[in-house]
């Protein structure tokens, strides 16, 4: 813990002691193991039923036939940056997919991290039953697990299933009823008007859903902590304050931007191109499901090495 | 007026349409006819510019189309009304917003006017006091009427329509043939209309163009159906015992 200028040897205290003991890297590694241990279990089941997933897609997928896809998604992404003619609608057409996709979401995502953060809590606080850990820690782990990983990382991944489904089935359906066709005949750019503003959206959202989440989860652990009376409240205050990196929660917000827009792009790319019916369409979701949460862990993964080391 | 020639269009190695030409008149509601299957929609779908042809050419009043850019046909397709088969309206739409949506994309009016239009339009399909009804909550019929106010409220000089009264009730079937030839002789639009619906053949058939297994196999007008010896075209119009019936009798 780096101390604060004008802090006199009069107040070191046995409490401070300790503080100093548990900065040491070991203590650390010990902490975080615990806490990322439950991260871990949640997202090694996920990337499981994921990779069940993509093997039965790839199972009936050429690798030609996946190149191919991956040059139409790009050209995709590139008709979703052209200029749109009339920018008020396109501007009502933003908040509208604000309202769908995002407003809609902040009690699923609220509640959801409120529990887990309240799990994250006790899960620590039973491993460092007994040690002779300040028990502020908890505060202090449960802050940096949610921080990290639980809110950028498992939360998009949750998204995904909320929300990239909803656009692929919502997108299935215009293209399988004709109402992407109908677009075009008007001379609308489809992809201009149907996809850019989710995209926008979601980007522009996500960040603060995931701000709402990380507070839901650090209040669920507070409330955790201290109902089952592992730590006291100030304990857990002064341990979520306790060497606070602020890098930490942009990484987590550029983490959540770019997942965002994995969510919101590769979704969009399987609904538009629905063939068939209303088989396809449900086909369609699946795979954006699948597809996004692939690609945000491997992102994620990338991401982290970029940006934390 | 729409001229085509040669029109091939395949899928992959199938070939679904195979030379065919015609021409569409204008202030005439001319009908594609033929089996599910023959190739209609897909007729329709390169008239409009969704699909593009392998081969042939489409000229509307001198403006040709094929191998044209979205971009370069922009202005064509601002006068081109399209009812889609289900009707395509966007179920996220009432039924106004649905018929205001042409409009707000590309005209200048102030947004009085446009309603006045939209009004206007979900008049002359008769259809009144459903403004605020989604597509989920009307019958088949009159998702097609909106889509027909829709596909109008731009006043375009050409108008395409696939399968307008498939699935519908013979009454209400024939409210819309009668629908569509009025609006066609009232504005002197260019009206193409997809069909395999022998009722709309002999109610609106002023032109008229068989096509089967994707060949252009006969074309003439409704009078001449009767009359005519072409095998093709005798099987596929007197298959039902009614048609039989009137044959006999004429
Ligand atoms: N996008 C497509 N890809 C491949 N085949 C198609 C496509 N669209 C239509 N076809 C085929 O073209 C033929 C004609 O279809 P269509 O024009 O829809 O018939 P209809 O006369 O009933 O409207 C059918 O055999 C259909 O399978
Ligand atoms: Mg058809």
């Amino acid at each position: 813990m780096p101390s604060k200028p004008g802090q006199s040897q009069e107040l070191t205290t046995a409490h401070e002691l300790i503080s100093k003991e548990a900065s040491n890297v070991k203590t650390r590694n010990v902490v975080f193991f615990v806490a990322f241990k439950l991260i871990s279990v949640l997202k090694i089941g996920y990337l499981l039923i994921v990779v069940v997933n993509l093997h039965l897609i790839l199972y009936k997928t050429h690798a030609m036939g996946l190149i191919a896809s991956f040059g139409k998604y790009l050209l995709f992404i590139a008709d979703v940056f052209r200029k749109p003619e009339r920018r008020s609608v396109m501007y009502k057409l933003v908040v509208k997919e604000v309202y769908e996709l995002g407003f809609k979401s902040v009690l699923f995502v609220v509640f959801v991290s409120l529990f887990v953060g309240a799990v994250v809590t006790l899960q620590t606080a039973a491993n460092m039953e007994g040690s002779w850990m300040p028990r502020y820690l908890i505060g202090y782990a449960t802050r940096d697990a949610i921080l990290l990983e639980f809110s950028p990382t498992i939360i998009s991944l949750l998204l995904a299933g909320k929300i990239g489904s909803n656009i692929a089935s919502s997108l299935g359906t215009m293209r399988v009823t004709e109402q992407i066709d109908a677009l075009e005949v008007m001379g609308v750019n489809p992809v201009t008007y149907l996809v850019r503003p989710k995209i926008f959206a979601l980007m522009f959202f996500n960040p603060l859903l995931i701000c709402m989440s990380m507070f839901g989860g650090v209040i669920g652990g507070w409330i955790s902590g201290t109902l089952s009376g592992e730590c006291t409240s100030a304990e857990f205050i002064s341990g979520i304050q306790y060497d606070f990196v602020p890098f930490k929660a942009v990484y987590a917000i550029i983490k959540t931007i770019l997942f965002a827009f994995i969510i919101a792009s590769v979704s969009s790319f399987h609904g538009f191109f629905t063939k068939g019916g209303a088989l396809e369409v449900g086909r369609s979701s699946t795979r954006a499901v699948v597809f996004s949460s692939v690609f945000i862990i491997v992102s994620n993964y990338i991401l982290t090495q970029l940006l934390l080391n | 007026m729409i001229e085509i020639k040669n029109i091939v269009k395949a899928f992959a190695t199938k070939e679904v349409l195979k030379e065919v030409s015609f021409t569409f008149e204008q202030g005439k509601t001319n009908l594609v006819i033929g089996q599910s299957g023959s190739g209609k929609t897909v007729l329709l779908k390169c008239l409009l510019g969704l699909h593009e042809p392998e081969s042939g050419f489409i000229n509307f009043d001198g403006l040709d189309i094929v191998g044209k850019s979205n971009k370069n046909l922009k202005g064509l397709r601002k006068q081109i009304g399209m009812v889609f088969q289900g009707g395509a309206l966007f179920d996220s739409m009432n039924v106004e917003q649905n018929v205001l949506y042409p409009l707000q994309m590309f005209s200048k009016l102030s947004k009085e006017e446009m309603l006045q239009r939209v009004n206007f339009c979900l008049k002359r399909v008769n259809l009144e006091n459903v403004n605020h009804l989604f597509p989920s909550e009307i019958s088949g019929g009159m998702k097609k009427r909106v889509a027909i106010a829709r596909a109008i409220v731009l006043n375009p000089k050409y108008l395409f329509c696939d399968e307008p009264n498939s699935g519908l009730d013979p009454y209400t079937a024939t409210l819309i043939d009668n629908l569509l030839q009025e609006i066609t002789h009232e504005y002197g639009m260019t009206t193409v209309i997809n069909t395999h619906d022998m009722n709309s053949v002999m109610e609106i058939g002023e032109k008229i163009l068989f096509i089967k297994e994707g060949r252009n196999v006969w074309e003439g007008t409704k009078a001449d159906i009767i009359t005519s010896e072409n095998q093709h075209l005798q099987g596929f119009v007197f298959s039902s015992e009614l048609f039989k019936t009137i044959k006999r009798k004429s």
